[in-house]
């Protein structure tokens, strides 16, 4: 038990929140400007998903958090910590067992059910913003539906680099409707943005929250000549050898040395668990990492 | 003949104080037209008025549109008058940073009104923005420098590369030869008048520089304190001015 009020939001606050997301959720892809709190962390740790984590939870559910795909990273840790002590629920690090998932630059690997919420750390939620710096000018671009200048930024890339540059937070066009900033994940993961969960983003600072509901047609941007591709580092993973989940690189010594590996910890748990291994790993022991 | 733009009645004020008081006309398909008159004579605010970043107090702007005929582009939508000034209309400012994307590339700057209305072929694209470039006579090497880094008669003949590239009907220009020395003032209007001619464009052109609208305009309008004072054919009102106001400004100019 404790002093605090279930997940540590008044009700007033957490209903408040609540409208904010059904708002989204019925306009997807849409900004919903709402009145963020000051939450007991600062700005950028993940304000906005906590509120909105906030808002869902119910005691009966169980809460996962993924840091840069993994659970064991301070930030997961903490805000994992933070709602085991203000809403008494139950945690794990397992995907398939989680029925809200708070995330951060990540989407898990392993598929999303439609009883699953996905809820998203939004640092930056307009995805105009680097190139029109005006509020005023980028509401009326969304509500005219001007996008124009998202494509000038793609055509920048290619003209710099050869390629569309952009590596996350791949700015994505929502049931043909609003350009939407996925938050900073990996435009790997974008083709998942398409899934039976829901997705909720909350960016704290900016006070916006917006929503993908189940099912919802996402699409990444791009030129006809130059389509859009998901891309990953072109290797397999060390510990579990797995070719299809997105990788961490990760320099081993000071002579060059270096191994990529799963960013989604779970994923790569559950694999090795299963008795994959990979070109540097050792077959999996309980408490060994 | 139809005109292309018809303007009735327009007035705006700012409180008590006149910005321009019941201005009328015309303008023609291939039709340049000066507005020309003293610092704080409400050119500018006509012109802003006339290409919609102004609602004025009365009057209407009918224009010509490719699809539906006259409109009066006051009483339109909003996303309808965007449209327009995406694709029939251009505005060239007198300072080419108003007008320009100063940390996207040149090609992108040029680009960026074809991605507007819907390109979304990247060579295609970048085609065009190099067969733009070259015709305001910027060298196609430049294509992917940034603005910062023109020089200011290059950074107006890029601003006007970028407006022309969707084929408008009606360019606005402010000033576009304010702060150019004048050489490059010169190459400039002659860029300028080639390209009205070319591509049959018509054109209001602000100014206070008189030998600018000499060289460009067919016809002249003089403003003054918010009204017009005298119209007329451009050499007509500047070899033969009728009005007070338009004989000192006439003979205001310097002669070297």
């Amino acid at each position: 038990m404790t002093d605090y009020n279930f997940a540590y939001l008044d009700e007033q606050t957490k209903r408040m929140i609540r409208r904010a997301i059904l708002k989204g959720l019925a306009i997807p892809g849409y900004q919903v400007p709402f009145a963020s709190r000051e939450m007991p962390m600062p700005y950028g740790w993940g304000t906005g998903g906590v509120q909105v984590s906030a808002a869902v939870l119910t005691p009966d559910d169980t809460f996962k958090v993924i840091d840069q795909g993994a659970d064991d990273t301070t930030n997961a840790v903490s805000i994992r910590r933070f709602f085991e002590k203000t809403a008494g629920v139950a945690v794990t690090e397992a995907t398939v067992d989680a029925s809200v998932i708070q995330t951060r630059h990540r989407i898990p690997e392993q598929e999303l059910r439609s009883d699953q919420i996905l809820v998203y750390q939004v640092p930056i939620p307009e995805p105009l913003r680097f190139l029109e710096p005006s509020e005023v000018e980028t509401r009326k671009m969304h509500s005219l539906e001007e996008y124009g200048l998202m494509h000038v930024k793609l055509y920048e890339d290619i003209s710099q680099h050869g390629a569309i540059a952009t590596a996350y937070a791949y700015p994505v066009k929502v049931e043909g409707r609003y350009v939407m900033d996925p938050s900073p994940i990996p435009k790997f993961d974008n083709p998942k943005l398409n899934m039976a969960g829901i997705q909720l983003f909350g960016a704290g600072r900016e006070q916006r929250i917006y929503a993908v509901p189940p099912y919802t047609d996402v699409v990444s941007l791009d030129f006809d000549d130059y389509p859009f591709e998901a891309s990953k580092a072109d290797h397999a993973c060390d510990l579990c050898g797995a070719e299809d989940s997105y990788l961490d690189e990760l320099i081993v010594d000071d002579a060059g040395g270096r191994m990529f590996m799963c960013s989604d910890t779970d994923y790569c748990a559950g694999r090795r668990k299963a008795g994959c291994i990979g070109a540097q790993g050792i077959p999996y022991q309980e408490d060994v990492a | 003949m139809n005109p292309l733009l018809n303007v009735t009645g327009v007035s705006k004020s700012y409180g008590d104080r006149i910005g321009c008081k019941d201005v009328s006309f015309d303008l023609y398909p291939g039709e340049v037209m000066g507005i020309v008159g003293e610092s704080g004579s409400g050119k500018s605010t006509l012109l802003s008025c006339l290409a919609g970043h102004l609602g004025p107090d009365t009057g209407a702007v009918n224009f010509d549109t490719r699809i539906a005929g006259m409109r009066d582009t006051i009483t339109m939508s909003e996303p309808e008058r965007r449209m327009l000034s995406r694709t029939d209309w251009a505005f060239v400012h007198q300072h080419a940073r108003d007008g320009l994307r100063m940390n996207v590339s040149a090609g992108g700057n040029v680009g960026e009104r074809l991605m507007a209305v819907g390109a979304r072929h990247y060579g295609e694209i970048r085609e065009q923005a190099i067969d733009w470039l070259s015709r305001v006579e910027i060298n196609a090497d430049r294509v992917d420098d940034r603005p910062s880094a023109f020089s200011g008669g290059m950074q107006q003949r890029l601003q006007i590369a970028r407006n022309l590239v969707t084929g408008p009907r009606l360019v606005f220009m402010d000033e576009p030869t304010g702060g150019l020395d004048v050489s490059v003032q010169a190459r400039l209007l002659d860029l300028l008048r080639g390209l009205v001619r070319e591509m049959n464009l018509s054109a209001i052109i602000v100014t206070h520089d008189l030998a600018v609208v000499r060289l460009l305009a067919d016809r002249l309008m003089v403003m003054k304190d918010g009204h017009v004072v005298e119209t007329g054919l451009t050499d007509q009102v500047l070899d033969d001015p009728q009005h007070g106001y338009t004989q000192l400004l006439v003979s205001s100019v310097l002669q070297v």
